[in-house]
């Protein structure tokens, strides 16, 4: 048996930290929006001569006059991601594509092009939002069916926790949110919680059999027990996600990134958080067979 | 939990055929029409343009507002209501008039049997709404109105997209309403929308109309531009013929000029109209305008009779193609924007797919590895399982022939990883009975019923996130989430049925052999 609750109070320590510190970032430093949520045009460009680099193709299009323009290598050192603001200009792909062609040669193919009005990109960020917002009221609604009021509080914080150091985790790294990583938020919240109520399940079931034991060492025996299934499950989603992220393409990289710390902070979480609430509101067999007589 | 009917075995050997089946259907082709069915590859896959347009309808309420004042204005006067001031601002008419009159005019406008303003009985609505401010009367379109107005247009809209868009002849392109003043096209193999947009940005609204060259006559006039902005030259606002009296228009080569032009041919009213009035107005120009730019502007020299004509306008050969095309299919009802363009070039797409399987199988093999090394025998059982799952995703993937996109294969590979997930917590549950109770079919059944609750809840969280990103998601993600949703249920049918029958049948094997698991 490993003594996990030695730990609970450093790294709830820790836990306040890391939400502080994200809230902080979130707030001050924000996050970065991709066009999807902020408008804009994406180009996705593949060149086949070695020497153009992104310097040259950000001088070119700096020249035409289209904001702010920004130009990075996506994945490969032949293939560029380009990206700048809304502008009135309806033909300004075709503008780009005469204008690189005669700078450089025949040397691109368009491999993508993406085009987000700003009515649109506000309306996928409010659809984000409400879908977020829907999946966490859901579970909400769902673990206060299924679990005792201390129960429902511990799962809940311990999803939200996930959810705010991961966004924060992207602020901190300005990666790009974009739709699939609302996706990969909304998967965090089903993981989360799926992983809290397995072990809540075993320390209710712990609850109904041992009514001498202590809820501090009554969590850490359920963790323990509920442990390899923890670490199997978490591995073996780490390996699918590990494989998208290495193997999937440029595209999915955001998405497996923000799972696989997702998928973490979510194992930790239920572990960290979710137990030491129990302990902190003072469950006992009492809560769980006082439920119970109820119904 | 371990007992299998011989009725329940010969029902999952049958399903888990008949899946395997459809899943090679992807692979193998049948001729069967019913198993000939496959996945299909989303716009991210295949390669593609996505275009979203929305229609602009401000100059259809402006032009049907200005209509309704006539209208108005003539009503009242059959009544002997003198309107005075009436006038249009930003969507609303204006008018005044005697005190007298006042209640008359709300109760015409109000009244739910009006000639003049039609009530809709189902929405309980008028077409139009009507205010006094100031000792004004302001009528501007209700609610329903602007619905009913918007639906209309949208459904116009779409019939000329749809023709349009035939008429380039892309294959099988998607072209589908969106709320009330959207239309969402959908073209799979196009990597270049360039023409197909320009297409869709004009009005294609053609009038034939003279050019007034005395200024005074600048009432029923207005200033227009040509094409290639060179010139201006007032027009009158009287139209001779519009595009609706256009039978058919085909770029031609003109053998005298070696120009390029675009002939017509009118229908029986137009062919009237224009021979008149080419009969009345020799020597004057007759303006051919296409959405408020002058195309060409030519003298007219003979009476023309047989309905038929050419415009000529320094056009390529593309462009006349373009221009006829857009008169064969029709005006738009208001202008369309592209609000949202997503264009995949069809050497992405199979760069996607590539990688998608590359991680699909790295993925697969890592996890049934370190499943295999963690339980040996049951590790096998949760990877033929696990096989299995796979085969029926893809099989009802296939059989409502849903649409799978990039993020679809990561909710695929997602589903691999958290798959085992059942089978673990029940495998774990066994072991752990095991170290009080002997007897294997006993600790092997308490571990499936424990471990019941904690399956049901851990995919019910899970199906929750997938059913909230299908109904908010749009596109790709959608096609996650039905991944990762559909995914649930075959893998509860795998772990349930598949891995627990041979489960069972391992065990009742080795009833009597310590350390089974």
């Amino acid at each position: 048996m490993i003594a996990f609750n030695k730990y609970y109070n450093r790294f709830n320590i820790l836990s306040i930290s890391l939400v502080t510190i994200s809230l902080l970032l979130l707030i001050f430093k924000g996050l970065n929006f991709g066009i999807d949520f902020k408008g804009g045009t994406l180009i996705e460009l593949r060149s086949n001569d070695q020497k153009i680099t992104t310097s040259s193709l950000r001088d070119n299009l700096s020249q035409m006059n289209l904001g702010d323009v920004s130009v990075k290598n996506f994945g490969n050192k032949t293939d560029f991601l380009i990206k700048f603001e809304n502008n009135s200009n309806k033909n300004v792909i075709e503008e780009i594509k005469l204008s690189l062609d005669k700078s450089f040669g025949n040397n691109f193919s368009f491999r993508r092009v993406e085009k987000v009005g700003p009515k649109v990109s506000s309306e996928l960020l409010k659809s984000g939002v409400i879908a977020i917002s829907v999946a966490l009221t859901l579970m909400l609604i769902y673990i206060w069916i299924r679990f005792e009021w201390q129960f429902s509080l511990g799962a809940i914080l311990a999803l939200f926790h996930d959810v705010i150091v991961t966004l924060g985790l992207f602020s901190l790294l300005g990666l790009e949110i974009n739709l699939s990583i609302v996706a990969a938020v909304l998967t965090i919240v089903g993981y989360s919680m799926n992983d809290t109520v397995v072990i809540y399940d075993r320390v209710r079931e712990n609850l109904r059999k041992y009514s001498d034991i202590k809820i501090f060492e009554l969590t850490n025996t359920s963790i323990n027990e509920t442990l390899s299934r923890t670490l199997i499950t978490s591995i073996t989603t780490l390996l699918a996600l590990l494989s998208i992220f290495f193997f999937g393409g440029e595209i999915l990289k955001g998405f497996s990134l923000a799972m696989i710390f997702g998928v973490i902070f979510g194992t930790y979480s239920s572990i960290y958080i979710a137990n030491p609430i129990l302990v902190r509101l003072n469950v006992s067999q009492k809560t769980v067979l006082r439920e119970e007589s109820k119904n | 939990m371990l007992y299998f009917s011989k009725f329940r075995i010969i029902f999952i050997i049958s399903i888990s055929l008949l899946f395997i089946f459809i899943a090679s259907s992807n692979i193998l082709k049948f001729s069967n029409s019913l198993l000939n069915k496959k996945i299909n590859l989303g716009l991210d896959l295949q390669g593609g343009s996505y275009l979203l347009l929305e229609i602009d309808n401000t100059p259809v309420i402006e032009q049907k507002l200005q209509n309704f004042t006539i209208s108005l204005r003539n009503y009242f006067k059959d009544k002997d209501i003198r309107i005075n001031n009436i006038k249009l601002d930003n969507q609303k008419i204006l008018f005044s008039t005697d005190q007298k009159n006042k209640q008359f005019i709300l109760e015409t406008f109000t009244d739910e049997e009006s000639e003049l303003n039609p009530y809709y009985p189902r929405f309980k609505s008028h077409q139009l709404e009507i205010f006094e401010e100031n000792n004004f009367f302001i009528v501007n379109y209700s609610r329903q109105g602007l619905i009913e107005l918007k639906t209309s247009s949208q459904d116009q809209a779409l019939e000329i997209v749809r023709r349009r868009i035939d008429e380039i002849g892309t294959n099988e392109p998607n072209i589908l309403k969106r709320g009330n003043d959207r239309i969402l096209v959908e073209l799979p193999g196009l990597d270049d929308p360039m023409r197909i947009k320009s297409l869709l940005g004009k009005t294609a609204n053609l009038t034939f109309r003279f050019v007034t060259n005395n200024a005074e006559d600048s009432f029923g006039a207005e200033k227009l531009e040509y094409e290639d902005e060179s010139e201006e030259a007032m027009v009158s606002k009287r139209i001779i013929l519009s595009g609706e009296n256009l039978l058919d228009a085909q770029p031609r080569m003109d053998s005298e000029t070696n120009e390029t032009v675009v002939t017509f041919t009118l229908d029986r009213v137009g062919a009237k109209r224009f021979g008149k009035a080419t009969s009345t107005g020799i020597g004057k120009q007759l303006a051919i305008v296409l959405d408020g730019k002058i195309i060409s502007a030519p003298v007219i020299r003979d009476t023309i009779a047989s309905g038929s004509g050419q415009i000529s306008g320094g056009f390529t050969f593309q462009s006349a193609t373009d221009l006829a095309l857009l008169l064969r299919s029709g005006a738009l009802p208001a202008p369309l924007n592209i609000i949202e363009e997503r264009t995949v070039g069809p050497d992405l797409g199979q760069d996607s797919i590539n990688a998608g399987l590359i991680a699909l199988i790295i993925g697969f093999f890592l996890v049934i590895l370190f499943i295999f090394v963690k339980y040996k025998i049951f590790g096998l059982i949760t990877n033929l399982a696990l096989i299995l799952n796979l085969l029926f995703l893809v099989g009802i993937l296939t059989i409502f022939e849903a649409t799978l996109t990039l993020p679809g294969i990561a909710g695929i590979i997602l589903t691999v990883g958290m798959a085992v997930d059942a089978n673990v917590l029940i495998f774990e549950r066994i072991k752990e009975e095991l170290k009080s109770e002997r007897n294997n079919l006993i600790a092997f059944d308490s571990g499936y019923t424990k471990s019941r609750t904690a399956i049901l809840d851990a995919n019910i969280t899970t199906l929750l996130a997938a059913i909230i990103l299908f109904f908010m998601g749009s596109g790709p993600i959608k096609g996650f989430s039905l991944t990762l949703g559909i995914g649930i249920f075959t893998t509860l049918f795998s772990v349930y049925f598949i891995a627990r029958l041979l489960t069972a049948l391992y065990v009742s094997k080795n009833k009597e052999k310590g350390n089974l698991i």
